[in-house]
Parts: structure tokens; C-alpha cells; sequence
């Protein structure tokens, strides 16, 4: 006996429109039993996790300090995968992009010009995307499969920004801690208000998100997106080039990407430390899907996504559990969404065994 | 068993008061039909008119909403195609099954029970084979065989489960008129041993040749019933199409205006191991006139179609020419510009994308030559989808395009009118050249004619047109002259009205016309 998935005829649009609420109200129900399991108050903890951080200001700013990488990222991933270019080294690109915008402060750190900041930004961009630029060139030139060379590239990165910590970049005035001197007044990113400590990579979060949504709303290159993703061979037949697009997805996610790491740096930790993320690239992916791959919908899901982070967090403080809860959470929600779309494109039927499986197959 | 059954005798299967419904739709509407046993039965009708659906119901793989099945006079619920089998209905479809890097034994051993070895059905396909003048090689692989022979695979894998009723869809669609021959006689073979065929065509002279009886579906019903013999192809015509199928007008001269399109000795390497080369390829064709290229499927008609499109450029820029200009390194938006038009021969996924709407599609082909009208915003490339979709409606108008709804996604119209789309794009920006594959394929009656009149009309109006096609009535239809390819090579053109369907035939057979017609090779 096996399990086989059967395309429906038919489509409901009212349970895709909704499969996003669905999945997070079935996360919510299996967090209440795995609060329950543990031995806890299964309201009060959902309460303290997914409530609480919204009743008070500063974690409100918190929730936009975690939201604003989330978002950054995940927009940029969107694009890619809706052109069908899968791009899972988000975290490395965001790290490089920290490293290569920390270039400036790291080895200027008497440079006090206002120019710094914006140079730091445009720097961040282009590491992030030339780094996304080699799976690009290697699936382009050797047809290489980018899911796994991203994702390798994200480990060297990773080790990267930690040897340079560790060696090279250490502050020789840090009592042997393995971070970058603190950067310069002028090189860290400015909050937007002063009641909190939200920086301006919200601002471009949001900023990117509306501009995104632009271009696949009502321009060509939107269009281009969706029909090459669709169909390589249509998009052909249109004159697009599915190998520019592979350039102009994996680059423009990367610097995207880039701009996220050069942001949490400057705005959010102020030097360069071995460990810059808790895992802001992967859990962009969530995001982008929880979001339909709608640049609107990922502001919607990226704070969703935020507030698992600050919920696992508080969790952690006030019922004393590990914050890999919120990992949890966020493996629970990514699952859902996905076998709740999977769900409506297809229908399950169990095939018994033997001389039935034959007839199934012609 | 005999087939001196009187007349009162159990047909083998009857339907009756046969239903289906999908949601309001009655795809099926209240069938009644009767097989005998030992007959070839044809069933005709249109695309839409509910054909497939009604196989589909006797073969077990949809359920019927209403109505009955009887077996030699008894009821039966169909739940599957292995019921079927069981009951004695054996399928060949329309669109094979095979796996291509697999033998013949191989693909066949997939469809029958696991236990049974690889050796004994290689000996009974081959028995079957040779019984039934199929010839057909068990240890040959699928990937090396024509069209034709996999076709074989699919009937001799019917066969082995010993059927009583055969059901073939749309079986000559891809062969040349030799191969329909033989399979016409596997056909009466099958019929003298008391088997029963139901026959699906559209193919209306072939029905007359091999059908003893006739039944016409038309939107989900029954139009008639006839024995084909008696009726002419233009009573049968009239039944499936509810009216007289428009004829196809052709002006006998139109004055030749200049070159169009040329190729000149155009050789293109496979791109991949399953496809075809091209080799020598030389053509030409002035405005007014229309090329038909002949072939059976898969001897590059597609590849050729890549390279005249520009979507595969070739490195010799000189091999191809749009309206004078060398294009053969130019991309298909380039030679678009210059003035032509293509339309490739699968529609969804290739000429439209199915799950954009219309007014996308449109834009699909057009964002480049009718940047002005579609495009604002300069470099920020704005769609103006008004101007997108007041184009759509003036397409979907001439071409007479019958969709739901005001912006319909192209997958949910059915094939004649997405392809009547998808030509009436081109053809409203009056093309100076363009270049249709198989231009009807899978299209109804109806929709067939009108986008054949249509490409005519254009070529009058001063168009050069390529056509090419595997539906030798169509070029014979359209043509002014016709040129075969055969493993991917083209025969010279020879002006339509001194080619006969037979010898179309054997050129497309891949036998070189100069051996055969000597003085006609040499009469001009």
C-alpha cells in the first residue's frame, strides 16, 4: 500500500486565499499541545509568546529591529522564486553583505564623514550581490543547481565572518572577545523614532516591499518574472531571457540580502561579531511563502515571523523555557503552509498494493 | 465467434442515457450507443463535443453521473481502467504513454501484473505482432522508433490483454498514409476475429473507408447516427458541426511579391540526444504565397520551427533572411521587428502561458514589436494594460474567440479557441512573414477552417506564409506550394496542384522522391 498525491480538477480560491490563516491557526494548535506536553500552561504560554510583545512600545520597536531583515530578505527571495530560481544561500549573502558594508568602519574608524553610512550601504548591496552572483554564473555557465550551491556558500560565509572576528578584525582593545572595534557615531544606522530602538532598515524594508510589488504588479520586468517562471519555453517564445533572469533575480535578492546584513550590523549591533543572525536568511524563506510571494503579504508575514523570535525570547524569560521554541514554531508554521497549499493543489488517495499498482501506472 | 449475428442479436456494449455532468456542464448529455460485436465503430465529433469524456466513462477513468452500461445486455459499473481491462475494453490513446529510454518488453511489462517475466511478454508481443502485421522489434528502444511503431507498442499492449472492444483515439492523427494503411488493415483483422473497434476520429473520408457504423456527438449529445458509406464527407461534416463547415476559399493566382523568407543551406546540430538535426535546409518563400512543409512528426519540423522563430539563433547569420535582411544571429523579438510572426505548435506552455490570463498573452508575444502601444514609462517599462486589453477584445472579436468571462486565464478555454488566439495575435499586426506550426492540431472542425481561411486571407493580402504540418488535408488546403521534410532534410518545393497524396506520402516516408519519380524531378 502506498500514499499518491492527485492533482484536483479544481482549485478553491477561497482556500488559497486563506491557506496562510489556516496554517497559522493549525501552528497555534499544535503549539498548545506541545506547551502542554512540556508540562505548561498551555493559554498562558501561548499568551506570553504570541501577546505580550505587543503590549509594549520598546518590543514593539524590537518587533521592526526583527521584522526589518525578515522583510528585506524575504522580497527579494520572492522574486527569485517566483521566477523559479531557488535561492536558499539568503544567510550567506546577508553575512557577506555585513562583511564587506563593515569595510569602511573596520578599517577607517577615525573616518567621522556623513558619507561613511551611505558608502557602508552601497557596499553591503554588492557584496551581498556579488556573492549571490556565484551560483548565478555557475548555474549560467555549468548548469549548476543553485539550491545547493547557495546553500554551501552560506557555510563559508559563515566561517568567513568568523575567522575575520577571531583573526584579522579583532579589536585589539576588546579583551580578547572575538568582535570588531565598535563602529563610529556615523556609521551606525540611525533610529527612526526616538521612542525605540527600530532602525532605518525598516524604513527600507518597506520601502523595498512597495517597489517589489510595483515591478511584478505593472512593469515588464514583473511580467517577465512570472512568465519565465512559469514557463521557461513561453518566456522564450517572448524574447525574455531565462539566463538574464537567473543574473537579475540571484542579484537583486542578494543585495537585498546584503543590505539586510549591513543593516542589522549598523543599526542593531553596532560591530561585527561571529554570530550576526539567528538565522534571518532561512527563516526569510518561511516568510516569502507565508507571504504568497506577495511583496505585501511578506511585511504581513515577516512580522509574523518577528514575533516568533521576540515570543520565543520572552517565552524563555517568563515560563522558562529554551528559545528554540520559537524554532519550532517556525518549522511548524513553514510545514503547514506548505502541505496546506499542497493540500489544495492535490488530493491524497492510498493505493493498495499488488495488481492495483499496475493499473495506476498505465 | 461469428459475425452472421442477426440483427437481434446482444450488442456487445451499449450505453444508455449516459451523463456527465462537471458542475452544470453536461460534458455527456444523455448518450445512447450500441457496439456490436465485430464492427468498427466510428465516433465523431468535434473537440469539446464530449468524445473523450464518453471513452473516458467506458474505460473506467471518470464515473458517469447518470445513465447506464451494459455488457452483452448486462450492467456494469466501471471503476477503473483495470476494471475495464478485466471486462475485455482495451485503450490506445492519443497521447502515448511510453518511457522513451526503456525497450518495447519494458514498456509493455509495465502495464501487466509485476510476476510476470520479461522474456515471456518479448515472445508474446512478438507473436501478437507478427499475428496482426505490427511489425515491431521487443528489444528495440522507444527512443529510436517513429511515431508509427510506438503507436504498435500501444495497440500490442492493448492486445496482449486479449480485449473485446479496442478503443483508439484519434489513431492516424500522426501517421503517414502508408502506416494508417496497415493500421487500417490490423483494424480489419481485428474485426474478422469478432472484435469490436470503437473508432474516435474527425478524419471524415477515413471514417467512410473503415466504419460500419457511425455515431456524432456534438456538444455532449447525439446528432446522428449513420453508416458512413452512405454519407458523403460533407453530411458527415454537417452532422458534427451542426452547420456546413465553411469551405476554404483559395484564389488560384495571386501575383508573388518579393522574398519574404529565405534559408539558404541551413544546417543546425540536435540540441539535445532526443532531437533532430537539420541538415542543408534551403527554402524561400514570396509574398503571397504560402509553403506548406510536410512530415510525420518528429522529423524536425519543431527544430526547424526553433530556427526560423530566432528563439534557437544559429551562428551563420547569412543562413536566414526576413524580408533581405540576414537574421540567422538575430533573437525572435529582432526578426519580430522586421516584420514576422510566429506560432509555435504547442500552445500551452510555449505559445501561451496557461495560467496567465488572456491580456498576458497577448503581451507574451508582443512586448517588443508593439512596444509603443503596450509599453509606457520608458525604462521603467509600464504596462498599459487598457491598450493590452482593448487588443485582446479586438482579437477575440475577429477571430470569433469563445471564452468566460471578459479576461479568461488561457488554460480554461479549449484548444480552438486558445489556438484561434493565439493565431489572431499575429495575424492582427498583419505580418509580413509568418511562420505557423501545425497550425490546427487538436482543434475543432469549426475553428480549423476559420484559421486556415485565415492564413490564406493573409498570404492574399500580401504575406509570405510558412506553414508546417503534419495534416496532409490541411495543406493540400492551403498550400501553394509544398516541400516535405524527412529526417530533418527538405525536399525542393513543388507547386501544390502537381503533387498527388500519395506520392506526399512516400516523400514522407523518408523515400527520396528522385528515386521514384525520376521524370518528375526533372520536369521543370
Amino acid at each position: 500500500m502506498h500514499i499518491e498525491l492527485e492533482k484536483r480538477a479544481r482549485v478553491s480560491t477561497l482556500f488559497s486565499i486563506f491557506s496562510p490563516l489556516l496554517a497559522l491557526a493549525l501552528t497555534l494548535v499544535f503549539g498548545v499541545v506541545m506547551f502542554w506536553l512540556l508540562g505548561k500552561s498551555p493559554l498562558g504560554a501561548l499568551y506570553s509568546f504570541f501577546i505580550e510583545p505587543l503590549l509594549e512600545v520598546w518590543s514593539l520597536h524590537e518587533l521592526a529591529v526583527k521584522a526589518a531583515p525578515l522583510i528585506l530578505i524575504a522580497v527579494g527571495l520572492a522574486i527569485c522564486y517566483r521566477s523559479n530560481n531557488w535561492n536558499i544561500g539568503a544567510e550567506g549573502q546577508f553575512t557577506i553583505g555585513a562583511i564587506t558594508g563593515s569595510i569602511l568602519p573596520v578599517m577607517n574608524p577615525e573616518w567621522h564623514s556623513p558619507m561613511i553610512l551611505p558608502l557602508m550601504l552601497l557596499m553591503g548591496m554588492a557584496g551581498g550581490a556579488l556573492y549571490a552572483a556565484i551560483p548565478a554564473l555557475l548555474k549560467t555557465r555549468f548548469n549548476t543547481n543553485e539550491i545547493l550551491t547557495s546553500l554551501m556558500l552560506v557555510y563559508i560565509a559563515q566561517l568567513y565572518l568568523d575567522w575575520l572576528t577571531r583573526g584579522p578584525w579583532r579589536d585589539p582593545q576588546g579583551y580578547n572577545f572575538p568582535q570588531t572595534k565598535s563602529f563610529q557615531i556615523e556609521a551606525v544606522l540611525p533610529e527612526v523614532l526616538s521612542s525605540g530602538r527600530a532602525h532605518w532598515g525598516f524604513i527600507f524594508a518597506l520601502v523595498a516591499a512597495v517597489a517589489l510589488w510595483f515591478m511584478m504588479r505593472f512593469m515588464l520586468k514583473g511580467f517577465q518574472v512570472s512568465v519565465l517562471g512559469q514557463s521557461e519555453r513561453a518566456g522564450r517564445f517572448a524574447g525574455f531571457s531565462a539566463r538574464r533572469m537567473v543574473w537579475f533575480s540571484m542579484l537583486l535578492s542578494g543585495a537585498l540580502a546584503g543590505l539586510a546584513g549591513i543593516s542589522e550590523v549598523s543599526g542593531s549591533i553596532g560591530h561585527l561579531q561571529p554570530s550576526i543572525s539567528p538565522g534571518y536568511g532561512f527563516t526569510a524563506i518561511i516568510v516569502a511563502f507565508l507571504g504568497r510571494l506577495n511583496p505585501l503579504g511578506i511585511v504581513a508575514s515577516g512580522l509574523v515571523l518577528a514575533l516568533t523570535y521576540l515570543g520565543g525570547e520572552a517565552a524563555q524569560l517568563s515560563i522558562g523555557i529554551s528559545d528554540k521554541v520559537s524554532r519550532v514554531f517556525q518549522g511548524l508554521l513553514l510545514f503547514f503552509v506548505l502541505s496546506c497549499d499542497t493540500l489544495i493543489h492535490y488530493k491524497i488517495r492510498l493505493v493498495v498494493a499488488g495488481a492495483k499498482a499496475a493499473e495506476v501506472r498505465s | 465467434m461469428t459475425l452472421s449475428e442477426g440483427p437481434a442479436a446482444v450488442p456487445l456494449l451499449s450505453v444508455r442515457g449516459l451523463t456527465k455532468l462537471f458542475g452544470s456542464f453536461a460534458a455527456c448529455n444523455a448518450i445512447d450507443l450500441d457496439i456490436a460485436a465485430g464492427e468498427i465503430h466510428a465516433l465523431l465529433g468535434e473537440n469539446g463535443a464530449g468524445k473523450s469524456t464518453l471513452v473516458k466513462m467506458l474505460f473506467g477513468v471518470l464515473q458517469p453521473s447518470a445513465g447506464q452500461i451494459l455488457w452483452e445486455g448486462a450492467p456494469v459499473t466501471i471503476n477503473s481502467p483495470g476494471e475495464a481491462r478485466r471486462l475485455g475494453v482495451g485503450m490506445v490513446f492519443q497521447h502515448f504513454s511510453l518511457f522513451e529510454a526503456l525497450t518495447v518488453a519494458e514498456n509493455i511489462a509495465l502495464s501487466l501484473d509485476p510476476k510476470i517475466s520479461l522474456s515471456k511478454i518479448s515472445d508474446e508481443a512478438a507473436a501478437l505482432s507478427k499475428a496482426y502485421g505490427l511489425p515491431l522489434d521487443p528489444k528495440a528502444h522507444v527512443a529510436d522508433l517513429s511515431v508509427g511503431e510506438r503507436q504498435r507498442i500501444e495497440i500490442v499492449r492493448a492486445l496482449l490483454q486479449n480485449p473485446r472492444l479496442i478503443i483508439l483515439d484519434e489513431p492516424t492523427s500522426v501517421l503517414t498514409p502508408q502506416e494508417a494503411d496497415r493500421l487500417f488493415e490490423t483494424l480489419f483483422k481485428l474485426k474478422a476475429e469478432g472484435r469490436s473497434v470503437l473508432y474516435i476520429s474527425h478524419r471524415l473520408e477515413e471514417v467512410r473507408r473503415i466504419c460500419d457504423r457511425a455515431t456524432v456527438l456534438r456538444h455532449g449529445k447525439v446528432t446522428g447516427a449513420c453508416d458512413p458509406k452512405r454519407e458523403t464527407p460533407a453530411s458527415l461534416a454537417r452532422m458534427m458541426v451542426g452547420s456546413d463547415v465553411a469551405q476554404v476559399h483559395r484564389d488560384s493566382a495571386s501575383a508573388l511579391g518579393d522574398i519574404g523568407i529565405e534559408v539558404t543551406d541551413l544546417s543546425v546540430p540536435a540540441r539535445t540526444p532526443f532531437a533532430v538535426s537539420l541538415k542543408n535546409i534551403s527554402l524561400k518563400v514570396r509574398a503571397g504565397e504560402v509553403l506548406a512543409i510536410a512530415g510525420v512528426a518528429g522529423n524536425g519540423q519543431g527544430e526547424l520551427f526553433d530556427t526560423l522563430s530566432g528563439e534557437y539563433p544559429v551562428t551563420d547569420d547569412e543562413a536566414i533572411r526576413i524580408r533581405g535582411k540576414a537574421v540567422g544571429r538575430t533573437g525572435i523579438n529582432g526578426r519580430r521587428l522586421l516584420g514576422a510572426g510566429f506560432v509555435p505548435e504547442e500552445r500551452h506552455g510555449h505559445a501561451a502561458v496557461s495560467a496567465l490570463p488572456l491580456s498576458d498573452n497577448l503581451l507574451l508575444a508582443r512586448s517588443q514589436s508593439d512596444k509603443k502601444a503596450f509599453l509606457s514609462g520608458g525604462f521603467a517599462s509600464i504596462i498599459r494594460q487598457d491598450a493590452i486589453r482593448s487588443a485582446t477584445r479586438r482579437i477575440c472579436e475577429a477571430m470569433d474567440v469563445r471564452k468566460s468571462g471578459e479576461d479568461p486565464q488561457a488554460g480554461s478555454l479549449s484548444g480552438g479557441n486558445l489556438q484561434k488566439f493565439i493565431v489572431g495575435r499575429e495575424l492582427d499586426r498583419q505580418p509580413a512573414v509568418l511562420v505557423v506550426n501545425q497550425p490546427t492540431w487538436g482543434v475543432d472542425a469549426g475553428a480549423a477552417s476559420r484559421i486556415r481561411q485565415a492564413l490564406i486571407d493573409l498570404a492574399k493580402a500580401g504575406s509570405a506564409v510558412v506553414v508546417i504540418s503534419q495534416d496532409l488535408d490541411e495543406i493540400f488546403e492551403v498550400a501553394t506550394n509544398i516541400a516535405v521534410i524527412s529526417e530533418g532534410k527538405l525536399s525542393d518545393p513543388h507547386p501544390a496542384g502537381t503533387l498527388t497524396l500519395e506520392r506526399i506520402g512516400l516523400m514522407m516516408g523518408g523515400i527520396h522522391e528522385s528515386h521514384l519519380i525520376p521524370e518528375a524531378a526533372h520536369a521543370h
